[in-house]
C-alpha cells in the first residue's frame, strides 16, 4: 500500500493538522517509506494469536461512586488560551 | 574538602544525615553547577530557588530531630514531561509553553514527600519522541562528552530522556527521573556513562505525565551509580488509584537487598540480538560483559528471542496510534496555544493551533497513528502490530524459562554527533533496536556503563528481566558496575 498526496491530505485533516501544499509533498515520501517498513510486519504468521491489549496482567478496578473531587473551576480554566464567564471560550461554531 | 557535586544520592543522603555538610551546602553547589552550564541547554527552566527550600526544609527538620525522608538533602532534576505545581511544564513543545500545571504528578510529589528538591525542568525530545534531543522546541541539549579525536563535534545526549543524561554526566543534579516508551530512559544513559532503570510496566504511576504512548510509557530514575537507582526507584514506585494500569503491589526494598552476588542465576544471551555488522566494539563489550556476570557466579546459556526483528516496525505502528489518540487533546481549547487565524472557526482553530504547536516528528508520528488506526486500514496494521506484540512477549516469557535475565547491549553504538542520521527518521529509529522488545513486553530494564570506545565516548549494557524481578536486574547491574570499575567523566568544556 502505498499514499499519495491526496491520502496524505487526507490523514494530516483527519489529524486536525493543517498543512501546506508544499509540506504535504514533502511528507508523502517520508509517510511511505515509513509506512512500507511497518508492512513487514505482514510476513509474520499470528495465526490464532489474541492481540495483545494489556501488558502486565492487571485488573480494572471499580471504587466507590463517591464525589472524590471538584469544585476547582478556577484550577480547571487557569491554563485556558480563553475562558469568559467562567467556561472555555471558542470561535462561534452555530451561525 | 570534597566536592559536593561529584556526590552519589546515596553519598549525599548519608553525609547530609551524618552532619558531613547542610542540605543548603549541596543544594547551593548543585545550583552553581547549573547556573554555568548553559551550554548544555539541559534545563528548560531552572528553580534554585526550589532547590533552597527543600534543603533549608531537610536542615531544619535535623536540626529540630524529626524524621528525614528517604532522599532528604538530594537535590535532582526533574524531566520537563512530568506535571509540577505551579512550575511550567512543556514536554519541550511549543504547544505546551507557559502551561503552569495546577496540580503535582504522582511520581514527582513522592519524591518532593521524601525530600527531594527540584534543581529544574530538564529538557526532551519534543512529547518525549525522539533519540537525540534533537526534536525539543527549546533547543537541542548537548552532551558533556566529546570524542578524543580533537574535534569540538557536539554530540547527542541521547533521548527522549537527554537533558536528565547531560545534567547527570556534567553533574548539574546526582540523579534526575526520566520516562521510557522506548527507550527513553536506557539509551541516552548509554550514550552519557551513566545508569538507569525503565521498571516493569505499572510500577510508577503514570499520573500527571504528559502521556504519549500509555500502554509503554513508564517512569524511572537515571544516575550515575545502580544504588541511587535503587534508592529512588523505591520512592518513584507504587500504587496509584489515579492511574488504572498501576500495579498494586508492595514496593521492595530494594536497595537494601542489593547484592552482587549472582550464583544460582542464570544469564539468557539472545542470540538475534547479535546481527551481522554489529559494531565491533559493542560486541567486544557484550563479550566482556558475559564474563562480569560469570564471574559474579552466575551460569550463562544462549537463549533466542525468534520475534525480535520485528520489534521496531511493531513499535512503530503501536506508539504513533497511541500517541495520535493522546495528543488529540491538544486542541487549543483548555491549555496551551491557541492558533486563531482571522475569521477562523473551530475546525480551522483546530488545525491551525496544532500545525503550529506541534514540531515536525510529533505530527510525523500522529499521522502515522490516525492512519494506521484509520477505517480500513486499522485491522492491517494496528491489530496486526498488537498480535506480534503477543509474540513478542511470548518470547521473552519462553526464554526465561531457561534463565532469570538477559544481558544486551543498550544502544547499537556510542553517540553520534548532532545532525546525524536527522535526514532519515528510520535511521533513527533503528537506535532503539536493543531497547524496545522489553519495553513492548513491559519488562524491566536497565543500562548500566561498561567502558569507553575507542573515540573515548561511553557505551553500555542493558539488563532485561522478568516482570516484577527489578531486584535481579539491579543485581546484575550492580555486578557489572564492581566489575566495569567506569570512572570516566567528561571533560568540562562548557
Amino acid at each position: 500500500m502505498s499514499i499519495d498526496l491526496q491520502t496524505v491530505k487526507k490523514i494530516a485533516s483527519l489529524s486536525r493538522i493543517s498543512v501546506t501544499e508544499a509540506e504535504a509533498e514533502a511528507m508523502v515520501p517520508e509517510l511511505n517509506n515509513i509506512l512500507g517498513w511497518v508492512e513487514q510486519l505482514g510476513e509474520v504468521d499470528v495465526t490464532g494469536v489474541e492481540p495483545m491489549t494489556a501488558v502486565i496482567p492487571n485488573h480494572q478496578r471499580l471504587r466507590d461512586d463517591v464525589v472524590t473531587d471538584g469544585n476547582v473551576r478556577e484550577k480547571v480554566l487557569a491554563n485556558a488560551p480563553q475562558a469568559e464567564h467562567g467556561f472555555f471560550a471558542v470561535p462561534k461554531v452555530i451561525e | 574538602m570534597t566536592n559536593l557535586t561529584d556526590l552519589t544520592v546515596a553519598d549525599i543522603r548519608d553525609g547530609f544525615r551524618a552532619g558531613d555538610f547542610s542540605a543548603r551546602e549541596v543544594a547551593e553547589a548543585f545550583n552553581a553547577n547549573v547556573a554555568v552550564a548553559k551550554a548544555l541547554n539541559a534545563f528548560i527552566v531552572e528553580t534554585p530557588e526550589k532547590a533552597l527550600d527543600a534543603a533549608d526544609a531537610a536542615d531544619r527538620a535535623k536540626a529540630a530531630g524529626e524524621p528525614l525522608g528517604a532522599l532528604a538533602g538530594v537535590p535532582i532534576g526533574m524531566k520537563d514531561l512530568f506535571c509540577t505545581q505551579g512550575v511550567q511544564t512543556t514536554a519541550a513543545s511549543h504547544m505546551l509553553e507557559g502551561f503552569v500545571p495546577t496540580y503535582e504528578s504522582t511520581v514527582s510529589g513522592k519524591l518532593w514527600a521524601a525530600g527531594a528538591g527540584m534543581l529544574g525542568k530538564l529538557n526532551l525530545d519534543q512529547f518525549a519522541m525522539g533519540s537525540s534531543n534533537q526534536t525539543s522546541y527549546y533547543g537541542n541539549v548537548i552532551s558533556p562528552w566529546r570524542r578524543k579525536d580533537g574535534g569540538n563535534a557536539a554530540l547527542a545526549p541521547g533521548g527522549s530522556s537527554g537533558g536528565s543524561s547531560s545534567a547527570i554526566a556534567a553533574r548539574l543534579c546526582p540523579a534526575a527521573t526520566g520516562t521510557d516508551t522506548g527507550g527513553s530512559i536506557r539509551q541516552p544513559a548509554a550514550f552519557t556513562g551513566i545508569s538507569g532503570i525503565k521498571p516493569t510496566y505499572g510500577r510508577c504511576s503514570r499520573w500527571g505525565i504528559v502521556a504519549f504512548a500509555s500502554s509503554l510509557d513508564q517512569a524511572g530514575p537515571m544516575a550515575r551509580t545502580v544504588r541511587d537507582n535503587a534508592i529512588l526507584l523505591e520512592v518513584m514506585s507504587g500504587f496509584d488509584p489515579k492511574d488504572s494500569t498501576s500495579l498494586d503491589l508492595p514496593v521492595p526494598q530494594w536497595e537494601a537487598n542489593l547484592s552482587s552476588d549472582l550464583r544460582g542465576k542464570t544469564v539468557g544471551i539472545p542470540k538475534e540480538y547479535r546481527p551481522d555488522g554489529l559494531n565491533s566494539e559493542i560486541a567486544a563489550l557484550w563479550d566482556r560483559g558475559i564474563e562480569w556476570l560469570r564471574d559474579a557466579g552466575a551460569k550463562v546459556v544462549e537463549v533466542s528471542l525468534p520475534h525480535t526483528q520485528y520489534a521496531l516496525p511493531t513499535y512503530y505502528i503501536i506508539a504513533p496510534a497511541e500517541a495520535s489518540s493522546n495528543l488529540a487533546r491538544y486542541d487549543g481549547v483548555r491549555y496551551g496555544q491557541r492558533d486563531l487565524p482571522d475569521g477562523a472557526g473551530l475546525q480551522d482553530m483546530y488545525a491551525a493551533t496544532r500545525a503550529a504547536g506541534f514540531g515536525p516528528e510529533v505530527k510525523r508520528r500522529i499521522m502515522i497513528g490516525t492512519y494506521v488506526l484509520s477505517a480500513g486500514f486499522y485491522d492491517a496494521y494496528y491489530t496486526q502490530a498488537q498480535k506480534v506484540r503477543a509474540l513478542i512477549a511470548r518470547d521473552f516469557e519462553q526464554a526465561f524459562e531457561q534463565c532469570d535475565l538477559l544481558l544486551t547491549p543498550t544502544a547499537p553504538s556510542a553517540a553520534f554527533a548532532l545532525g546525524e542520521k536527522q535526514a532519515d527518521p528510520l535511521a533513527m529509529y533503528l537506535n532503539d533496536v536493543f531497547t524496545v522488545p522489553a519495553s513492548l513486553a513491559g519488562l524491566p530494564a536497565m543500562a548500566v556503563p561498561g567502558g569507553l570506545d575507542a573515540a573515548g565516548l561511553p557505551i553500555g549494557l542493558q539488563i532485561i528481566g522478568k516482570a516484577l524481578d527489578e531486584q535481579t536486574v539491579l543485581n546484575a547491574g550492580l555486578a557489572i558496575e564492581e566489575r566495569a570499575g567506569f570512572v570516566a567523566r567528561p571533560n568540562r568544556w562548557w
